[in-house]
Parts: C-alpha cells; structure tokens; sequence
C-alpha cells in the first residue's frame, strides 16, 4: 500500500520539477521572443520609411538628369511639349492638372459636404448605417472601371447633351473623379462633423436656432478643420488618379481652353508615353519630372493637412 | 420677451425645411448614382457570362476570347504583394501603436508613413519599373508587379492595424501585464485577437484596391500573359484583369472588344465586392452571436 503512494509522490515531483525546468525555459523564450518582436517591429517601420527613401531617390534622381539638356524655365514655363522634335514643355500639363482638380472639387465639395452633413447631422440612425456602407461601396469600385463607364456612358451622354463631337476633356475627367473623390471626402467630413461637441449644438438650439442655422454657423464652422483636411486628402486623389482620367480626357498634349478640349494631365501623360521611350533619354528624363512633380504636390499637400491638425490640437 | 412668430422666424424655419428636403433630396441622388452604377456595370457583363470565359484563353483576331490567363495573374500578384506586405505592414502599424515613443523621431516616421500614403499609384509604377526592369533588367514580370503593388499597399496596411490597435482599450492590456506577460505576448494574446476583426476588414480594403489596381501593374508587369494558364513562373510577363480591361479597351481589334471589356468589368466588380464581403461576413456574423 505504502509503495505505490511514495511512487506517486515521488512521480510528482519529478513531475513538478520537470515543469520548473520547462516554465523557465518558456520564461526564457518569451524573453527573447518579446526582443526580437520589438525589433521586427522596428524594421517594419523602417521599411517602410526605406521605400518612401526608395521613390523619392529612385524618381528624383532620373528627373534631376533632366536638367543637363533642358533649362528648368523651358520645362516649367513652356507650352510646347513634342518630344520628337526634343521641345519639352510641361507647363500645358501642370497647368491642366491643376484645372482639373479644381474643377472635380468644384463639382465634389459641395456634394460631399452636404452627403456628410446628411450623415451626421439629419438623417436618422438606421438611415446613417445605409448610406455609410454604400458610399464605402464607392471605394471599392477600381478606378479603370470608372474610367471605363466615363468612357461608354458619360462619354455618349456629353456627345448627346453638349453637342460636341468627342464629349472627352476636362469635363468629363473631373465628373468621373469627382465621384471617386466623393467618398473619401465625405467619409472624413462626416468624422469631423460627428467629432463637435454635442453642447455647441445645445447651447445653439437653446438660443432658438432652427436646425439649418446650427448646421451653418455652429457645426460647420467648428468642424472647418477637418473638413478642409478631408478636401485636400480628396485632392491628394485627385492629383494623382491616372486610369479613371487617362480614359476620358482624350491625351492630346495641349492647353485645355474649354471643357470640351481633348489635353493631358500629368499622370496620363506619363502612364501614355513611359513604354515607349528609352529609358537614357531626355524624353524619359522629362516623364520622371513629371512623376517628381507630382510626388511634390502630394507632399505638400499632406504638410498642408499636419499644419491644420497640429493647429487644432493646440487649440483643444 | 415676445415669442410671437415674426417674420424673420418665420423665415427661418421655411429655409429649414426647404433646406431638409434639399439634403435628403442629395442623399436619395446620390445614393441612387451609385446603385445605378453597380447595376450598369454588373448588368452589362454578369447575365452574357459564361463559365469558359473565365478560363479561355485571350483572342487577338478572333472573336470570343477569354479571360483566363489574366484572371490568374491578378490573384497571383495580388497573393505575392499580400505576401509581402502583410507582415511589413502590420508590423509597422503594430509599432506606430504599441511601442513608437512621444517624441521626434515618432513624429517623423509619421510623416513618412503619411507621405508614402499619399504617393500617387503611378509613381510606384514607376518605381517599380526603374528597380526591376532598368537596376534588375528582368522586364515586365509578375515578381516586378506583385512587388510594386506590395509597396502601393504598406502604407494603408500600416494605417488600419494602426487605428485597430489603437482602438483596443488599455485596461485589458493592463490585466495582461499583471499576469506578468512580455510585452509581445500581451500583443499576441490579447491586444491582436480583439483588434483582429478591424484588421480582417481593412486588410480586405486593401486587398480589393489592389486587385482592381492597374497604373502600377501596367508599367511593371506589363501589357501581355505568357499565354498560360496556370503560370506560376515569377519572370513571366502578367497582364492583370485591371490591365485587360485597359488594353481591350484601348488597343484590341477583336469585334467583340466591347463585350469582352464588359464582362470584365462586370467580373473585376464582382470579385473586389467578393473580397470585401466574403471575409467581413463571418466577422459579422460572429459579432451578432456574441451579442
């Protein structure tokens, strides 16, 4: 009887002991596992600013060649862009990508603010919990598909409404990216919005505000901020875009004078015409400028958007 | 005091109204712009499609071409450029989180996580091209696009596993720490399953922006398919469903470019919402049980 029961105790400690020796392992392994998370972390991170390194670089490096054979003024300043006959001069597409996405937030603001002030501010709860997900439904359209029905059913509409012959310009490009545009502006609105505190709007309605007169002077103007931020990310969008665009503005290297002129922006420009040059050639040089140029305007767009919400924290 | 309704109150409330009627009027455009469009598109290609679509080969001349090849090729760039960027990406975002300090050099990775996000898509493309088809000189090849891509993602990855992290409340963290776990174990035990469905979800958004990604992919991975199918080789040139979309669109003299360019916008819809869906709904689904 006595056996057995030592030999179970005994068996135990063994037992317990041999735990000891497997937790103090394990303790050792979280350790080290707990180390070298932190630092794979770390790397995470540092790739990532590595591949921001790698574009800046990479484009940067290619576009300053440019200006071995080319004077910056003519590039900057001139409107005569044929490769063929060595004139490059971008100034026709900076000043079309520019137009261009004044004209889309023209057409999308508006728009945009109003479906968040809708979203955030009056429609009821089950309403907001429709509208949100359907706009998200919007982002997940890609933009070649957009491209592709501004082409076979804005196109035709234009030809039919205006009277024009082609329908393809500024007009029809800032329609479709005023719709791609369209969600991401509103999304962020409609945050901001919903981010003012609910006594602003108290105190207003205590005073015998009706609700359009809280919108107007007390949540919009509280909310200005991130409003702003979220047109320019919608511009970021915008500048950038190159399929949706490339579809429907025609790609023809000019001024667009009216809405209805077939031009070029920067980034069709660039996805047209990168295949067919050699890479050691000041052709190629001057399309690198161009993704340089645009790579420049995003960044300071984004200083733009830092400012404002470093404004704003210090205000809060 | 005089609460009478005077003209001005009058006035006010009238524009109030008018101004109600107008937002939802907004909203009820809009939101019918956007059904309209997903029907325009998917009713265009959905109800001519054939399962041999799918798996045929493209056409150059003859009429009835299908979309096999490319098919593959966007889910095979789509796999390597998660491959790549998941873990970097959620790493990052991990970091930014849990361990990134208040101070300056925060502050600047911030600044580069945030510039990086704003880098448009075909600056990637072209980045994409310098590296693999001038420093590399290996052409337009799947490996190139699927890189490329896997760039394009990072940073949004690194944003959505940021704000899910970010989002997990601090007391359970705490409970973790007072059982003595290691930092990284409180990640991976506790702060990573309760941020998982938000991660699930942003990782789908990404997934389905990348798979309907198409300047990148032009430059690096180019405008043509070996002819293929099932072409798991890495230096083989690969044309995406995004790109062949373009590329009919654009260049194709077949007579039914306009058919095959429908069907595959409806098919490129229909797998990004898919993408979008398919993995949120057990999320969802798990999230009303456990109410």
């Amino acid at each position: 009887m006595g056996a057995p029961v030592q030999n179970l105790a005994s068996r135990a400690q063994k037992s317990s002991l041999a735990e000891g020796g497997i937790s103090a392992k394990r303790h050792n392994r979280h350790l080290f596992s707990n180390t070298m998370f932190r630092y794979y972390f770390l790397f995470s991170i540092l790739a990532l600013c590595l591949v921001l390194g790698l574009v800046i670089v990479f484009i940067g490096k290619t576009a300053l060649l440019l200006f071995d054979n080319i004077s910056p003024l003519d590039f900057f300043f001139s409107f005569n862009w044929s490769p063929e006959e060595e004139a490059f001069g971008a100034a026709a597409f900076i000043v079309n990508t520019l137009s261009l996405t004044a004209l889309t937030l023209l057409i999308a603001v508006p728009v945009s603010v109003g479906m968040a002030v809708l979203c955030a501010e009056i429609a009821p709860k089950w309403l907001k919990s429709f509208i949100r997900p359907v706009l998200d439904l919007l982002v997940g359209i890609p933009s070649i598909v957009y491209g592709y029905l501004g082409l076979t059913v804005l196109l035709p509409f234009l030809r039919r409404v205006s009277g024009e012959g082609l329908g393809d310009g500024l007009l029809a490009a800032a329609l479709v990216l005023a719709l791609m545009v369209l969600p991401t502006i509103c999304r962020i609105s409609d945050d901001a919005i919903v981010a003012v505190p609910r006594k602003y709007r108290d105190a207003a309605y205590a005073l015998g505000s009706t609700r359009l007169q809280v919108i107007m002077r007390v949540v919009l103007p509280a909310a200005s901020r991130g409003i702003i931020s979220a047109v320019i990310l919608g511009m970021t969008r915008a500048v950038g875009e190159t399929m949706a665009v490339v579809m429907v503005i025609g790609n023809t290297p000019q001024l667009a004078k009216t809405l209805f002129t077939p031009s070029s922006v920067l980034t069709s420009n660039i996805v047209m015409q990168i295949s067919n040059v050699e890479f050691d050639s000041t052709w190629n040089y001057a399309l690198h400028m161009m993704a340089f140029l645009l790579l420049l305007i995003s960044f300071v767009l984004i200083l733009i958007i830092r400012i404002l919400g470093r404004n704003r924290r210090d205000a809060a | 005091m005089n609460f009478t309704r005077t003209r001005h109150t009058a006035r006010s409330q009238r524009n109030n109204k008018m101004a109600t009627i107008a937002f939802y009027t907004l909203g009820a455009l809009v939101m019918l712009l956007i059904f309209w469009l997903l029907f325009t598109i998917l009713s265009k290609g959905l109800p001519s499609l054939r399962p041999d679509f799918l798996i045929k080969q493209p056409e150059e001349i003859d009429p009835g071409g299908g979309i096999g090849p490319v098919l593959f090729n966007s889910f095979y760039i789509l796999f390597i450029s998660l491959l790549i960027s998941i873990p970097i990406g959620i790493g990052a975002g991990i970091y930014m989180a849990e361990y990134a300090p208040d101070n300056r050099f925060t502050g600047a990775l911030r600044i580069c996580v945030e510039s990086l996000s704003s880098v448009p898509s075909i600056v990637f493309g072209l980045l994409g091209l310098a590296i693999f088809a001038e420093y590399f000189n290996v052409g337009l090849t799947i490996l190139g696009g699927g890189v490329s891509l896997a760039l394009l993602n990072l940073p949004m990855l690194a944003r959505v596993t940021e704000e899910a992290v970010r989002a997990v409340p601090g007391e359970i963290r705490e409970a973790g720490y007072a059982l003595g776990m290691t930092k990284f174990h409180v990640i991976r035990k506790v702060v990573l399953p309760v941020a998982m469905p938000a991660i699930v979800t942003g990782v789908c958004l990404v997934a389905g922006r990348a798979f309907g990604e198409s300047a990148v992919i032009i430059l690096t991975a180019g405008l043509s398919t070996s002819g293929e199918m099932w072409d798991f080789n890495l230096f083989s040139p690969g044309e995406t469903l995004a790109v062949h979309l373009w590329y009919v669109q654009s260049e194709a003299i077949v007579e039914d470019a306009r058919q095959i360019a429908d069907k595959s916008a409806a098919v490129l819809v229909f797998v990004v919402l898919l993408i979008n869906f398919m993995f949120r709904f057990p999320l969802w689904l798990g999230r009303r049980r456990g109410r």
